[in-house]
């Protein structure tokens, strides 16, 4: 197949202030958006600056809008567009930009340290850890986040709302929480925070974080259901209540 | 006073690069008490050791009780050709267990067995199935976990933070410079020691299955520091890289692959494989396909299939398959699972792969083979350490993981590298902490050697030339592709040597566009000095040893030398230039030469 030109509009700029730039580009066999932009990088714009590492969809570095679309660049392939369709690329709108295509991404770095630890129960009489494959599916699941960022990009109580940020974790974080709630060895009681600084209510599952999930967790049925579910039963259910004042925790 | 010069944090220990190696590293070095710093290039939880994708090697004996760490390390040793530092791979096959143990403490949830214990997954030249694994994402389980216990630990972290070149003080680490990628600014870790955890070198090949961050920047700041380096010509090309479309070429497929079932083919349709078990794995190999095939399920009774034997012969053979005309048009070969095991086995098995070729390259690999061919995936090489301390030359300085020498010889085994990652990792963070604990006196920074370097680093701002630092990247990745590749020749080697020199002169000619923040041209640019002395070191021990093994082909040497059976190929820098020397390998105790010995 003979390269093909394409139009992109990448959008430049840093905090202050940017716009969308035009580039004319060849593009080869079987190309991913993530290829295209290095290309530009290379011949074009030498300091055109994207994140990136692995180039196949496991690490989630190269989160970017592509015609409006939150997605990995890396894993966006190029044929997916019409001939002639012009193909615009700008950063995640929910993180303030650095530069270009490259966003701060810090919040969720600060939420991830507010979750309180893993903490395992007391190993079996024989020195050894047991769990059951079918104990463990549905954390695994989650333990399949690449960290992207996606989810807490489309999530629309922080996209154009920063004001919420303080109060709410997002996607991504409700993933870890329930990674670490429906652990079979786990001990720590995370609901007071799931409700409170964790924000859980904010979210009244639209299931954008679903759809745009690279590795397709079920974020909403799986994860934030659950959660919210848990939240209920502590804070919401009377009975459950009372009995709570003779159970350490549910699990 | 460079505190007012600079950005300027005092440590005890300061550890550079978070993927397994310093995180690991990072844990131990706070868990003893120490001031601990943790810097890299990317974000926390990117680094490389995120793709990895088959498993941790660890002899923990949960389907195979037979396996034990002797096995372990007779395994090592021998997919290594015997050129492995043997204390390194005696510690790393004792440890490795009580490691990944460890990382199930922290929350790792790896794939169980039907008793409730961890599984372990076959891989190439290794005797039992070993590997502990979550499907084929185990580096992101692992470094996940690593990744959330520091957090919880409080350990500060620095992130997309580039660190360039150590300082040193009367030959001993002072401190480490470098800049923030987000500003461009400068940036100095005043520190009692250094942990290098910076991987490997691989960035400096075209078809590689490695990131932007593998520029070889750890091995040539210990290089630089007057660090030793060792086994620099061995560099393994992953039997199994995609190689379409064009776009993938390279991209890593899991070794798991085989674990698991596959097996390669040529366009005849034939298991090649049988036609390439050297003599030195016969006694250990199937030589049938009935045979090869009930080895998945009985391993008491069958010997390994040759699609599994180790990397560098599974390299070589497809190489020669292509070369003989037998390769796909694509220039690779085929592997194919689909026609052996059913589709829901796949999927749970290697949803990672089955997404990669349903997504990059319209494959369905439960319908049909994958075409794959080599890329270039690892170092064998690097910082010659101690075996227990992972001590350099340098006082002051440690390095674990891909950046260190030693454990892996002329080639590593799959899964070895996650598990060494842990062992040597956690090693390096506790002997460094004990260093600093020791140090008598206080840290000095050298003004003028920082000076100098700050004034290297910004030189691309004020070069007159027009080279664009791309370019001279690229034209190095093909001059490493075609003359030190798999196969290797001395006209050829001598003859990289000179476009390296070539490129070298260029790069100093390089312009920059833009200004200093998130600037990705000015920080290749810098990137430059380290992946050309990354190749300059791999051509030249390439040439010095004249010899075939692991991984290190050579045309005009084809056979192995007991001579070189003997020494290691170490550089170091003298004058500011490159010096050679063999130096002879550890003698290896008795009692462990005897298990080497025995015959499968």
């Amino acid at each position: 197949m003979p390269d093909q030109q394409v139009h992109m509009r990448v959008w430049r700029g840093d905090a202050s202030g940017g716009e969308f730039k035009d580039y004319h580009i060849a593009v080869g066999e079987g190309q991913v958006v993530l290829d295209v932009i290095h290309a530009i990088q290379a011949q074009q714009a030498n300091d055109l600056a994207v994140r990136w590492n692995c180039k196949a969809g496991k690490c989630g570095s190269c989160s970017a809008e592509v015609n409006g679309k939150p997605r990995l660049m890396c894993m966006t392939r190029m044929n997916i567009f019409e001939p002639g369709e012009t193909i615009t690329v700008s950063p995640m709108r929910t993180f303030p930009v650095i530069r270009d295509l490259v966003t701060d991404v810090s919040f969720n770095f600060r939420k991830a340290r507010e979750v309180p630890a893993f903490k395992p129960k007391p190993k079996e009489a024989d020195g050894t850890r047991r769990m059951f494959q079918e104990d463990i599916d549905r954390v695994q699941e989650f333990h399949k986040c690449i960290e992207c960022f996606l989810c807490q990009n489309v999530c629309h109580v922080i996209r154009d709302h920063d004001e919420n940020k303080p109060a709410f974790s997002g996607p991504r974080l409700f993933v870890r929480l329930a990674a670490l709630e429906m652990h079979p060895l786990d001990t720590n009681d995370r609901i007071e925070l799931i409700r409170q600084k964790a924000g859980i209510g904010y979210c009244n599952i639209t299931k954008c974080c679903t759809e745009v999930c690279p590795e397709h967790i079920h974020i909403t049925d799986n994860a934030i259901i659950p959660l919210k579910e848990r939240v209920v039963d502590r804070y919401y259910d009377p009975i459950a209540k009372i009995l709570g004042l003779f159970s350490a925790k549910h699990k | 006073m460079a505190e007012d010069k600079y950005e300027t944090h005092e440590y005890d220990v300061v550890v550079i690069g978070a993927g397994g190696a310093g995180l690991r590293a990072a844990v131990e070095a706070s868990a003893q008490g120490v001031k601990t710093a943790l810097v890299c290039k990317s974000l926390l939880g990117k680094a490389h050791t995120v793709m990895a994708e088959g498993g941790i090697a660890a002899a923990m004996g949960n389907v195979y009780p037979e396996d034990n760490w002797r096995v372990h390390f007779r395994d090592t040793m021998r997919g290594g050709k015997l050129l492995n530092n043997w204390r390194m791979a005696q510690i790393h096959a004792q440890e490795a267990p009580d490691r990944v143990l460890e990382l199930e403490e922290w929350g790792a949830l790896f794939d169980r067995t039907k008793e409730g214990l961890i599984l372990q997954r076959d891989f190439g030249g290794h005797r039992y199935a070993r590997l502990a694994h979550v499907g084929d994402r185990t580096g992101l389980e692992m470094i996940r976990t690593l990744q959330q216990h520091a957090v919880h630990k409080g350990i500060d972290v620095y992130m997309e933070c580039n660190l360039q070149r150590l300082l040193t003080d009367g030959g001993r680490i002072s401190g480490a410079f470098g800049y923030w990628r987000e500003s461009g600014k400068f940036i100095l870790f005043k520190c009692k020691a250094v942990v290098l955890a910076t991987g490997g070198g691989g960035k400096a090949w075209k078809v590689t299955s490695n990131s932007w961050e593998y520029t070889g920047d750890g091995v040539t700041m210990a290089l630089d520091a007057g660090a030793d380096l060792m086994d620099m010509e061995f560099i393994q090309f992953h039997p199994t890289g995609m190689v379409w479309p064009p776009s993938v070429r390279g991209i890593l497929v899991t070794e798991g692959v085989r674990g698991d079932g596959g097996t390669l083919k040529n366009t005849e349709g034939k298991r090649f494989m049988f036609g390439y078990i050297p003599e030195f794995f016969k006694a250990e190999t199937a030589d049938t396909e009935k045979e090869a095939d009930a080895w998945y399920d009985d391993k008491r009774n069958n010997r390994r299939t040759p699609d599994l034997l180790p990397r560098d012969e599974v390299a070589r053979a497809i190489n020669s398959e292509v070369k003989a005309g037998r390769g796909t048009p694509h220039g690779g070969v085929f592997l194919d699972i689909a026609s052996r095991r059913p589709a829901d086995y796949i999927q749970r098995r290697l949803p990672s792969m089955y997404h990669q070729f349903k997504e990059l390259a319209d494959v369905d690999i439960t319908k049909e083979s994958m075409e794959v061919g080599p890329t270039c995936h690892y170092a064998m090489g690097g910082v010659r350490v101690d075996a227990d301390s992972t001590a350099t030359t340098v006082p002051g300085l440690f390095a674990a993981g891909e950046v260190a020498a030693g454990l892996h010889g002329a080639n590593r085994l799959g899964g070895n590298s996650l598990s060494d990652l842990l062992v040597f990792g956690r090693r390096a963070g506790l002997y460094a902490a004990e260093y600093a604990k020791s140090f008598g006196g206080s840290v000095s920074i050298n003004n003028d050697q920082l000076d100098q370097y700050a004034h290297d680093l910004l030189a691309p701002f004020e070069a007159t030339g027009k080279e664009n630092p791309y370019t001279i990247h690229s034209d190095l990745q093909q001059c490493m592709q075609e003359l030190v590749g798999i196969i290797r020749v001395e006209s050829e080697l001598n003859q990289a040597l000179e476009i390296i020199q070539r490129l070298r002169q260029r790069s100093r000619q390089v312009k920059v566009e833009g200004n200093r923040q998130y600037n990705p041209g000015w920080h290749l640019a810098l990137d430059l000095h380290s992946l050309l002395t990354f190749a300059e070191a791999a051509s030249l021990a390439a040439i010095e040893r004249k010899e075939s093994r692991g991984g290190h082909t050579r045309d005009d040497y084809p056979s192995t030398d007991a001579k070189f059976a003997k020494v290691n190929v170490v550089i170091r820098k003298t004058n500011g230039q490159m010096t050679l020397a063999q130096e002879p390998l550890p003698e290896i105790p008795g009692d462990l030469k005897a298990l080497l010995e025995e015959k499968s």
